[in-house]
């Protein structure tokens, strides 16, 4: 077993090549052949992991996706509630980044502390619901304008709409029209916090963060009158159908 | 890009580096243990994760701490009067590992026939690809030491298992090389 170290160095740099196709290829079949069919035991460990991390407090955002007509959406929750909501669109790897930059970069993905939320969210769109109701955490929407913003359109019923300079109006600040368009764009919670419900004073739906052809079936799909091309009058919110 | 902002999200460590960790921790402190040495140590890692340096060697991290966690474990087993057969023995691997494929079993108990400093610089470079140096980190002693450690492992595996059975040079040798080294391997960690 070489005394010669130049020898010994030739002979590991060999032997790392062989090894590296051989043993690794080997230790990885090993692993494979003790996994019980539908899961690995990487996967069997996750889940365990995730039991563990909540019974310890340690799963500070839970995250899952849900299917639906709008197509495959992320939801995502703290221990305090419900904290964001996002479509395809939105690019759900970059939307998990941000939640690890801006909540925290514990983030697993645990459909169980979701489940009331998918379920809501999922009677909602099948026109079974008029309102997600699940605890909520703005933790995304920093700063007291936006806070103002989203408290003013959980105000505008199922079926309503109300125009970007109601909505200014009614967040207290009349002049910041355009900010409330940014504060919809932005809005961490669609669906939840129904930014799709704010139109343009022209009657038109206006942009949507999940795409305006989703805002305007969101407003189908809750009766909402509004006027798509005939740039009638802003109506305004009015009243849902009974609760 | 991903550099300059935070850290990712922990789901995308644990499916990055999970498996290799999982192919360290059974190399290092046995199939039987390997399950609870993993779920340990990312316990652990989700715990400290928040703190961990951006730019950061994660998967050279989570070696580190399973290397603790294996290292506390010996510890307390030393400690405690170990009774015969809490070392995994070959029935109990059988258990843990069913299905076919069973020659595979034979690398994993020539892994765990391995001196204690072989096995872990095998596991830390060949399974986890840690460099030597930082392999050295870990177990102590120099670079060149950890990369000695490592071949001689190697060279080891080697002589008592082959990939292909068939190609085994006289298989009832090398395995009873494998038992005859376990066994003695299994007095080392008892003994000291």
């Amino acid at each position: 077993m070489g005394g010669d170290v130049e020898l010994d160095v030739a002979l590991d740099g060999a032997l790392d090549g062989a090894l590296d196709g051989a043993l690794d290829g080997a230790l990885d079949g090993a692993l494979d052949d003790g996994e019980h069919r539908g899961g690995s035991a990487v996967e069997r460990l996750l889940r365990d992991l995730v039991r563990r991390a909540e019974a310890e407090q340690l799963l500070d955002v839970a995250y899952r996706v849900v299917d639906g007509p709008l197509g495959p959406l992320l939801l995502a929750a703290t221990p305090r509630g419900l904290v964001r909501v996002a479509f395809a669109v939105e690019g759900h790897e970059a939307v998990l980044q941000d939640l690890a930059d801006r909540v925290s970069p514990r983030v697993l993905h645990a459909p169980g502390r979701l489940d009331e939320a998918a379920r809501q969210l999922d009677a909602y769109l099948a026109g079974r619901r008029r309102a997600v109701d699940v605890p909520l955490d703005l933790a995304l929407a920093r700063g007291g304008f936006r806070r103002e913003v989203l408290a003013a359109l959980r105000r505008i019923p199922y079926g309503g709409t109300a125009t970007y300079a109601q909505v200014a109006a009614a967040s207290g600040s009349p002049a910041a029209v355009r900010a409330v368009g940014t504060a919809c764009a932005r809005n961490p919670l669609p669906l939840v916090v129904p930014c799709h419900r704010v139109v343009r004073s022209d009657g038109r739906a206006g942009q949507y963060l999940g795409g305006a052809d989703v805002k305007l079936r969101l407003l189908l799909l809750e009766g909402a009158r509004h006027d798509r091309d005939e740039g009638g009058a802003p109506r305004g919110a009015r009243a849902g159908g009974d609760r | 890009m991903r550099a300059e902002r935070g850290p990712e999200p922990f789901e995308a460590v644990v499916r990055r580096h999970g498996p290799a960790v999982l192919r360290v921790c059974r190399a290092v402190v046995g199939l039987d243990a390997a399950d609870d040495a993993w779920s340990e140590t990312f316990l652990a890692a989700l715990r400290a994760y928040p703190r961990l340096p951006p730019g950061s060697d994660v998967r050279a991290w989570l070696v580190t701490i399973a290397h603790r966690k294996a290292l506390d474990d010996h510890r307390a087993r030393r400690r405690r009067p170990v009774p015969v057969g809490a070392l995994p023995e070959e029935g109990d691997r059988a258990g843990a590992v069913p299905g076919p494929g069973s020659w595979r079993e034979d690398l994993w108990e020539a892994v765990a026939a391995l001196p204690d400093k072989q096995r872990r610089c095998v596991a830390y470079h060949h399974l986890a690809g840690l460099p030597h140096a930082e392999v050295a980190a870990l177990v102590g002693g120099t670079p060149a030491a950890a990369r000695r450690a490592a071949s001689d492992g190697v060279r080891a595996l080697r002589r008592t298992w082959t990939a292909d059975p068939d190609d085994a040079p006289g298989g009832a040798g090398a395995a009873g090389g494998t038992h005859e080294q376990r066994s003695t391997t299994q007095g080392v960690l008892r003994g000291r």
